[in-house]
């Protein structure tokens, strides 16, 4: 049907929506290391005196000053922290001692492991929540989804977390405690993609998985109820906007029966934003993430941001920042095109 | 209605639901009175109102409702459970946890309004000047906008206290740096709404200024929406405002703010449960409040 020209009208669209994507992206990304890079000159501490100490001699000071460049006008020094992100140098931790790129590598897997159990935690009890609070629209199901959306809304995660560590770790004992893994199965795991789990089912070590899961579930159940409220409540307006749609009211006229009404066709033509709003709602729990392994003593990214805060370590806390940030860029992009890409009449 | 007998409280509903209004006050009690009514029906949204409200006498009257002293300490009577003379039981320091659950909600209250009357406005500003003025002026501001929006809030809020350094002060300077983005989104998608009206393009043809318009005809009509989603994010700002305590980078010690006090049972949490347990519920309450307030309110306001 469409012609070579009906062609290359679509690929020059498709063209000017990529580029579009991309100058935003690229705007985005710039935006996001000039408020790291001003983060970092406004701090009051002098970062000349964190490496030479406060007893250091005039001239040890002046030439420690050149060597962080610091001497050069501020776009100068802009563009060489530009220039080192992108070489993937984010300097060095003071706490740990190591690269910031490498401490990220370390830890990074433990948050994905409980943002991805948690998500999906969300995604499972929210969609069908959400589904049942929109075919019962007005009414107590409605009302009490409604409320306990709100209340998701209301908690704050790391009380939350503490809440189930003394209900179900020290008073019922299901689940168990603090860390990714208890110490007598530590040595059994090695790492090979850093996600616990995983590596010990290669491995081979059955009763260390299910010691990993003890220590994963709670945590990531914390996580999931903060996106069952988001979840939910994001596909309850998007059933209810596809439910008083005309293709319904003729499918219901032809006697289609209700459940197929509701997920074969309502539900189907809500799957495009539904699947937006799950990559939304796990780029939060990323955020979540920050409070709940403090709770947890989860060895994450979150952690790591924490922790070189409360020692002043500025080059860690920026790095995990500026990684968090990519992340979310990256998500949002990853779910626009999703959506782009499912969507008939944008295709 | 029950109004059997004609009272003045009939001829004062007559007057306000008159469809036919003979002055702009009566069109506007009236408009709020009809709105009232509606909200008035909504049960989750009365509770919110009433928490709120019970928000705000409590902190009036927070020394009158306080059995005690917050700061007062009390080494003997240290990790004592609930009981009549220490409803919510004490804390490590022999300080009475209701009392200091009581006077957080100055603390609560001062930041969420610190951070609203800072962050409204330059929302409001800029908002609607990108919806109006349009051009390169929009595209410039919503790229900053963008770019605000792409950062994890509390993760960019932690790395402005980290700057800045811990306290009460730079803690809501690093809330209200990280909240004005939705407020900026809300004002503008409004002010494209209206910029295209009828009565706008009736006001520009009288000659009258840009600041003018925007100011007196496009910020009011504006302001519904806004108030939604100020009442829908004071949640969202006590939350962040008590992660931040906890992590000890908020309210220094000894302020009674809810998060720290969270903080500091971490340590007694499977021996002494009340110390954390109390402030917790305390912020759940209210951040209930707000987002039940907000909801209901969306509704009535908000009709689109």
């Amino acid at each position: 049907m469409a012609a070579a020209s009906g062609l290359a009208a679509r690929s020059a669209r498709w063209g000017r929506i990529v580029g579009r994507e991309l100058v935003t992206v690229a705007i985005t990304i710039f935006g996001l290391l000039l408020v790291t890079f001003l983060i970092a000159r406004v701090m009051p501490i002098d970062p000349v005196l964190a490496v030479v100490g406060d007893r250091a001699p005039a001239d040890v000071y002046e030439k420690a000053r050149l060597d962080l460049g610091l001497d050069k006008p501020l776009w100068t020094q802009f563009a060489i922290y530009i220039g080192k992100v992108f070489t993937g140098d984010l300097g060095t931790s003071v706490l740990t001692a190591q690269k910031v790129t490498d401490d990220i590598k370390t830890v990074f897997p433990a948050t994905l492991e409980l943002a991805t159990l948690g998500t999906l935690i969300g995604a499972v009890f929210g969609v069908p929540f959400g589904i049942f609070a929109a075919t019962h629209q007005g009414r107590w199901p409605d009302q009490l989804a409604r409320f306990v959306g709100l209340l998701g809304y209301s908690i704050p995660v790391f009380w939350l977390g503490l809440m189930g560590l003394l209900l179900f770790y020290a008073k019922l004992g299901w689940v168990a405690g603090p860390g990714r893994l208890s110490v007598a199965y530590q040595d059994f795991v090695d790492p090979i993609t850093g996600i616990v789990m995983l590596d010990a089912a290669i491995q081979g070590e059955w009763d260390a998985v299910r010691d990993a899961f003890s220590h994963l579930i709670l945590p990531a159940s914390v996580l999931g109820i903060l996106s069952i409220a988001y979840i939910s409540r994001m596909t309850r307006s998007f059933l209810i906007n596809e439910l008083q749609q005309q293709y319904v009211i003729a499918a219901r006229v032809k006697g289609v029966p209700e459940w197929r009404v509701v997920w074969g066709h309502a539900l189907r033509n809500a799957v495009v934003p539904l699947v937006t709003v799950i990559a939304l709602s796990y780029m939060h729990l990323l955020e979540g993430s920050v409070l709940t392994e403090t709770i947890f003593a989860w060895p994450g990214l979150g952690r790591y941001i924490t922790n070189s805060l409360l020692n002043a370590d500025m080059n860690a806390v920026l790095g995990g920042t500026l990684v968090v940030g990519a992340v979310f860029i990256a998500v949002n992009l990853f779910s626009d095109i999703i959506g782009r890409l499912a969507d008939p009449r944008a295709r | 209605m029950s109004d059997t007998s004609v009272s003045d409280r009939s001829s004062w509903r007559d007057w306000l639901m008159s469809t036919s209004p003979a002055s702009r006050r009566q069109a506007r009690l009236g408009q709020f009175y009809r709105q009232w009514l509606s909200f008035r029906g909504n049960p989750s949204a009365m509770i919110g109102l009433v928490i709120v409200v019970a928000l705000l006498l409590v902190a009036a009257a927070a020394p009158l409702v306080a059995s005690q002293d917050p700061l007062a300490q009390n080494l003997p009577q240290r990790l004592q459970p609930p009981s009549w003379a220490h409803l919510f039981g004490t804390d490590a320091l022999g300080r009475d946890i209701f009392s200091r659950v009581v006077y957080g909600t100055r603390v609560t209250l001062v930041i969420v309004l610190l951070v609203v009357i800072t962050v409204g406005p330059i929302g409001l500003l800029i908002g609607c000047a990108a919806g109006y003025l349009g051009g390169w002026v929009d595209t410039v501001l919503m790229r900053i906008t963008d770019v605000f929006l792409a950062f994890p809030r509390l993760v960019l809020a932690l790395a402005f206290v980290a700057a800045l350094g811990p306290g009460l002060e730079n803690a809501v300077i690093a809330i209200a740096f990280t909240a004005w983005p939705p407020y900026a989104r809300v004002a503008r998608a409004e002010t494209l709404v209206i910029r295209n009206a009828d009565y706008i393009s009736a006001i520009e043809l009288q000659g009258a200024s840009q600041g003018r318009i925007v100011w007196k005809h496009v910020v009011p009509m504006c302001m519904p929406s806004l108030i939604v989603r100020t009442t829908l994010d004071m949640a969202g700002i006590i939350l962040t405002a008590a992660g931040l305590g906890f992590l000890g980078l908020g309210a220094q010690p000894p302020i009674p703010e809810w998060g720290a006090m969270i903080s500091a049972g971490r340590e007694q949490i499977f021996d002494q449960w009340w110390v954390a347990t109390f402030p917790g519920l305390a912020i759940c309450v209210v951040a209930l409040g707000f987002n039940l307030l907000g909801d209901g309110l969306r509704d009535v306001m908000d009709a689109r």
